[in-house]
């Protein structure tokens, strides 16, 4: 229980696990986390180590930055080049790989990119520089793309138009689907999403329990949220129960945020297909500009390579983004790949469940084998 | 850019623009407040915010646990408040 004692309330989170222990008893459960944010919150505590081994976590693709396929940052590339063009990226995605290295290679080779806290931001610099076109390098689920669409909103009523956006916004429940549907991988629930779930709610996930027969539980980000969502999950299965139910009722909402969603909608379309680093193409995954606001779309006015690229061969993140291997087990981690020079998508950001393994999680199994062979 | 940050909101901006001031792991910077033009928001209330948008009012006490778990990211927070201290929207 090492772990356990720098948790916020160490009694609860050890009367938890032994409530946890006691429910899954001699069976064997595996949860997936589909949050990069949660992934990030396991290894950093070592709640890995904390749980009996009786329940397994399973690191899911909830982090948008993993899931860009090389394809997309080659066409990010090649729109910051493009002249008079300045692209504005979140920190995250600057030293993402693509097949011909990164958009801080691209600024060093004199393409006009800038870091960037918010959309509102990237508007800003366009109102400021009427004579360049600022494009937005938009990604993240439907927790930031909201904020993507409310800046388009105010774009066209404030009528700036050497503004655009380069959308690679993506939607939750496909990629939960694909992997229920794959055959790598048996998982007996879901520790549901926090974040982007302030802005669905509960009811998109409702087929997970009602078509698939899995329970889901949404948590919040503390260690002890984590660990009464798995209690929850096992209690679930013990009474023969299987739906959707919500720990992290702090912040978030079964009809989630209406408005969010509505300006969402009139923003954005589904795209019929969309790649997914690891998981291949996703129907109607991820999310492109209406025609109405065609004139704000990069895809339409710049000339976009649309190239699909294979993951390098050494690069195991789709299997890290399935659960099928755990990020140490990745061939290249550690070595080749690291946060300094990543190699796959799952180590650039440090939500990836390699960048979030590295930086804590091994340490953590290192105390723990420490601790394990001194008792 | 995952990252949620809690902010508190203490002044009420442009209503047009529905921009409000928040303090926001001590500095204070514009935020946008349109997405939660349901529930108003006014001086006091704790924000969870993405990229510069309130995207859930919070009670207080959820937005010091949440702080406290940022605090421990590290880097990743380290470097979600520089961003936060550059950003400048009007």
């Amino acid at each position: 229980m090492r772990f356990v004692d720098e948790y916020r309330d160490p009694a609860a989170a050890r009367a938890l696990v032994a409530r946890i222990t006691e429910l899954a008893g001699d069976g064997h459960y595996k949860f997936m986390e589909v949050c990069g944010g949660h992934t990030h919150t396991i290894y950093r505590h070592g709640i890995e180590h904390v749980l009996p081994t009786s329940v397994e976590l399973v690191h899911g693709p909830g982090c948008p930055v993993c899931v860009i396929p090389m394809g997309r940052i080659d066409d990010a590339i090649a729109v910051a080049q493009a002249p008079g063009v300045i692209f504005m990226s979140f920190g995250d995605m600057m030293r993402v790989p693509g097949s011909r290295g990164n958009l801080v290679g691209a600024k060093a080779r004199g393409a006009d990119v800038r870091f960037v806290y918010s959309p509102l931001d990237a508007l800003r610099v366009a109102v400021d520089n009427p004579d360049r076109h600022v494009v937005f390098f938009a990604v993240g689920f439907e927790t930031t793309a909201p904020s993507t669409a409310a800046t388009l909103l105010r774009a066209r009523d404030d009528g700036v138009t050497n503004f655009s956006v380069f959308s690679n916004h993506v939607t939750i429940v496909p990629p939960i689907k694909a992997i229920l549907e794959s055959p790598d991988l048996r998982l007996d629930g879901f520790v549901g999403p926090g974040h982007v779930s302030t802005v669905v709610g509960q009811r998109p996930y409702r087929f997970v329990p009602e078509v698939y027969g899995k329970p889901l539980v949404t948590a919040g980000f503390e260690p002890l949220d984590i660990l009464q969502a798995i209690a929850m999950l096992l209690t679930q299965i013990n009474e023969g129960r299987c739906c959707v139910e919500n720990q992290y009722t702090r912040c978030v909402s079964e009809a989630g945020n209406p408005r969010a969603l509505a300006i969402l909608n009139e923003v954005f379309e589904l795209r019929p297909h969309f790649e997914w680093r690891g998981l291949g193409f996703i129907s109607q995954s991820a999310l492109k500009l209406r025609p109405e606001f065609g004139e704000w779309d990069a895809e339409l006015r710049f000339e976009v390579p649309g190239v699909r690229v294979a993951d390098p061969k050494a690069c195991q993140c789709g299997e890290v983004l399935k659960g099928v291997i755990k990020p140490w087990e990745c061939k290249v981690f550690g070595t080749a790949c690291t946060p300094e020079t990543p190699i796959g998508t799952c180590m650039v950001s440090s939500e990836g469940a390699c960048a979030a393994y590295y930086n804590f999680g091994r340490l953590h199994r290192e105390v723990a084998v420490t601790v394990g062979a001194a008792r | 850019m995952c990252l949620g940050i809690p902010g508190e909101v203490v002044e009420l901006l442009d209503s047009n623009r529905h921009l409000a001031k928040a303090d926001v792991a001590g500095v204070r910077r514009n935020i946008d407040v349109s997405l939660l033009e349901d529930e108003a928001v006014v001086p006091g209330d704790w924000v969870l915010i993405h990229v510069g948008f309130a995207m859930a009012k919070i009670d207080e006490e959820e937005a010091q646990r949440a702080l406290a778990g940022l605090q421990l990211m590290g880097q990743a927070y380290a470097d979600e408040v520089r961003a936060v201290i550059e950003s400048q929207i009007s």
